[in-house]
């Protein structure tokens, strides 16, 4: 019974909630690896793209609230998204437009589009806190768990509760419909593969008629439609500011360049890698040990690896470590 | 005379506008935006030589800044005896073995060739070395953070004065450059960008979250200064007489003895805050003179030429036989250390030492915004770049709110757009800065200042 018991716990506080935050930082890594591997340039505007799109989901959420539209259950918000994902792809484009297509078309260094996207990114900052202003905001509705975990302790007798949010299950669900769907077009239609034919060689691409223009538009439209349902997801499961969403940037980066940039499927799972390796490492595991082992044997500390001040911390040592001794990420990425 | 034109011209114009903020809201703004050039034109110098002589992208300026910041809490504070009593052995020891594990590593990579078992063998002993530091430390961390909390709970420092922390701010930062250059150099540019990026996020982490060290979130507050201070001033004899000299045309005017005297103390009051920071405005223009010149002087200097080559084409000055990967880690030291001077400055110029404050957009792409804005590669363009940027990130909110009231002034006062615009007025500097960076970027991607090169 014990052991069932430490099973719980550490599915309540380590598995579910790192698969969910793994799944929102695979989102927006595949949203950087995308735009690394089709433009050719990394994206320091990540984290406001994301609180973009999600901004504009947070005020078409606000306005079904005010005309009574819900979605049952199920947050609002999801009915939002699409009206989200229109307006975050438009100004992507817009922005690609006015700002990246420039560089592109004379073959500017990746640097220095790098550098433009830091200009982007005071740009988006501020039009997102104009519009939506600086400070905390929740925007979740609907039923909140899944499984309670008093419920959960009556039903099965255990002294452990496993309380499943109704958010975690959604960002899981959504994710992997996501990227199935996204794995299945890039893999299996004639566009997906003429991108990744971009991706691999440009000249060659060019050489065998594949339009540029198409490509990129699609790029940005998929890249909006990433950032915006990941930034949503974060929100509807912590909250949504600006700020917190700036700094999201930094661990999506690592994910992205630990599985391998410009590579997809390693950004998906750099995600999980990132998301498990930091909340591993610094959970207390006090109350595990106390589970499985003798009472006699039972820890004073709290046997924490790493203090949980420490969490972006890991990530970060993680990335470094992965770009000293493996460049190319752990599932191969572009060779640096 | 005549090439210098643009530059004198710049500069003046620059000057121009602190005197009109000087003029028009108050000298004590005015000089505060003017330290604060001062001390981001430090900062751009650093990256202006990584990036504008070498071409070597560092987006970690905010960990070499708080670093500079750490050592004038070092240098400055008195030591909390008490702490070191308490926990002082535990920390020393395990800094030997902090060393003693570096040491043995270092000693394998170097004496055994590569093969699985050493790599097995240097894990082990990282891992070892780390459970038995932490086995060590804690009971020593959680002493000294038990000494008198709410006041010191750290170590404290060595007690001097605080002007010393600039040169170590600069060894801080130095070092720590010369680490992350060891394993990071090699990078390509955009990795190395975002490498750096995360490794200045961890500096923070460890900055804001050792308290034993740096009182971490909990501030340190009240450090010595190297100037005086005002309320001192305002009673020393010749500060008030000098006050009354510089106003004697205003206070004759006025006829009634106390109605003078009520003047002159406030005349006095402000006086001396704008005295304090004109000290500090001398100590600053010495240290980015001082760094021009060398600066300068390097850059036309063979080794200047030898790192424009290498920036310009990695490749061929390899097989002129430079050594490119020494020279690029000599310069990120070098440009570190730079930033590190600044970070000690600032803090100087605070006070206080807050490492929450420490966020990448001010603190590391600001300074990138500064450097490009103001022309990469030209010493006097950076320095023009911290000027004219840090002007307008000040200066954008008076400027906003001036916007927007022209633009909506056909809106009623209490209308819900005018007012949320207003309150959003602070958030237009972010617009600003990203709007002149994509113009100049695109329009004049050499700065306001370009680069020149002049061959004789």
């Amino acid at each position: 019974m014990d052991f069932v018991n430490a099973i719980i716990l550490l599915l309540n506080y380590i598995f579910v909630p790192a698969l969910a935050y793994g799944s929102q930082l695979a989102l927006g890594a595949i949203f950087v690896t995308l735009i690394y591997g089709i433009l050719r340039f990394a994206n320091f505007a990540t984290g406001d793209m994301m609180s973009f799109g999600t901004m504009f989901v947070i005020l078409f959420t606000f306005y079904f609230q005010s005309v009574g539209i819900s979605f049952g259950v199920l947050p609002t918000a999801l009915l939002a998204i699409p009206f989200g994902i229109i307006f975050m792809v438009g100004y992507m484009l817009i922005v690609d437009k006015l700002v990246f297509k420039y560089y592109r078309i004379n073959k500017s260094p990746p640097v220095q589009l790098a550098m433009v996207s830091i200009g982007v990114m005071f740009v988006t900052q501020a039009v997102v806190r104009i519009i939506i202003g600086p400070s905390d905001r929740r925007f979740f509705d609907g039923e909140k768990f899944l499984i309670k975990a008093g419920e959960f302790k009556e039903m099965t007798g255990l002294n452990e509760g496993l309380a499943i949010k109704s958010t975690q299950v959604i960002t899981i669900i959504v994710t992997l419909i996501l990227v199935s769907t996204l794995f299945w077009f890039l893999n299996k239609t004639k566009t997906g593969k003429s991108m990744r034919a971009y991706s691999d060689n440009e000249d060659l691409a060019l050489l065998s008629g594949i339009d540029p223009k198409k490509i990129v538009m699609i790029t940005w439209v998929i890249a909006g439609i990433l950032a915006t349902i990941g930034g949503a997801l974060y929100g509807l499961d912590k909250s949504f500011k600006p700020f917190t969403y700036f700094n999201n940037m930094l661990p999506i980066f690592a994910a992205a360049i630990v599985g391998g940039i410009g590579n997809p499927f390693g950004a998906f799972l750099g995600g999980y890698v990132i998301a498990f390796s930091e909340i591993l490492l610094t959970y207390a595991y006090r109350k595990f040990f106390m589970y499985v082992l003798p009472e006699s044997m039972e820890p004073d500390g709290l046997i924490q690896l790493l203090s949980t001040d420490y969490k972006f911390a890991v990530s970060f040592s993680i990335l470094v470590i992965v770009l000293l001794y493996r460049p190319s990420g752990i599932f191969k990425g572009k060779v640096l | 005379m005549r090439k210098n034109l643009n530059v004198i011209a710049a500069y003046s114009i620059m000057m121009g506008l602190i005197i009109l903020v000087g003029i028009f809201q108050s000298w004590n703004i005015a000089l505060s935006i003017f330290n604060l050039c001062l001390i981001s034109a430090v900062m751009t110098m650093g990256a202006n030589i990584q990036w504008g002589y070498a071409g070597l992208i560092n987006f970690g300026i905010m960990g070499f800044t708080a670093l500079g910041g750490l050592a004038a809490v070092l240098i400055s504070v008195d030591p909390v005896q008490e702490a070191w009593s308490a926990g002082g052995f535990n920390i020393i020891l395990s800094l030997f073995l902090i060393i003693a594990m570096v040491l043995a590593v270092r000693y394998i990579l170097k004496n055994y060739k590569k093969s699985k078992n050493r790599t097995y063998i240097v894990a082990a002993i990282i891992i070892l070395g780390i459970v038995i530091i932490r086995f060590i430390s804690e009971p020593g961390i959680e002493a000294i953070e038990g000494v008198n909390p709410a006041k010191t709970g750290f170590l404290g420092g060595l007690g001097l004065p605080i002007i010393f922390s600039w040169v170590v701010g600069a060894f801080f930062a130095g070092g720590l450059a010369f680490v992350i250059g060891k394993v990071a150099l090699g990078l390509r540019a955009d990795y190395l960008a975002i490498a750096t990026l995360l490794i200045s996020e961890i500096v923070i982490a460890i900055i804001k979250h050792e308290d034993w060290l740096t009182r971490g979130v909990k501030n340190v507050i009240g450090l010595k200064r190297p100037a005086p201070y005002e309320v001192n001033l305002q009673q020393t004899d010749w500060f008030i007489s000098l006050v009354e000299k510089f106003n004697s045309s205003k206070l004759n005017l006025i006829t009634d003895l106390t109605e003078r005297q009520a003047t002159l103390n406030q005349l006095v009051i402000e006086g001396s805050s704008v005295f304090v920071k004109l000290c500090y405005s001398g100590l600053f223009l010495i240290v980015v003179v001082i760094l021009l010149i060398l600066t300068q002087k390097a850059l036309y200097s063979p080794w200047g030429r030898m790192m424009r080559a290498i920036r310009d084409n990695e490749e061929a000055a390899n097989a002129m036989g430079k050594n490119v990967v020494k020279q690029h880690l000599l310069i990120f030291v070098l440009g570190s250390a730079i930033v590190g001077i600044a970070g000690a400055m600032l803090v100087t110029q605070d006070g206080l030492f807050t490492p929450g404050s420490y966020r990448p957009l001010r603190y590391t792409f600001l300074i990138w915004v500064m450097v490009i804005i103001g022309g990469s590669g030209n010493n006097f363009g950076a320095i023009l770049g911290g000027f004219v940027v840090w002007f307008l990130w000040i200066e954008a909110a008076p400027i906003g709110l001036y916007l927007v009231n022209l633009t909506t002034a056909g809106l009623d006062d209490t209308h819900f757009l005018k007012v949320h615009l207003i309150e959003s007025v602070p958030y237009f500097r972010f617009l600003m800065m990203g709007v002149g960076l994509l113009v100049i970027m695109r329009y004049r991607p050499k700065g306001i200042l370009p680069e020149k090169i002049e061959i004789k």
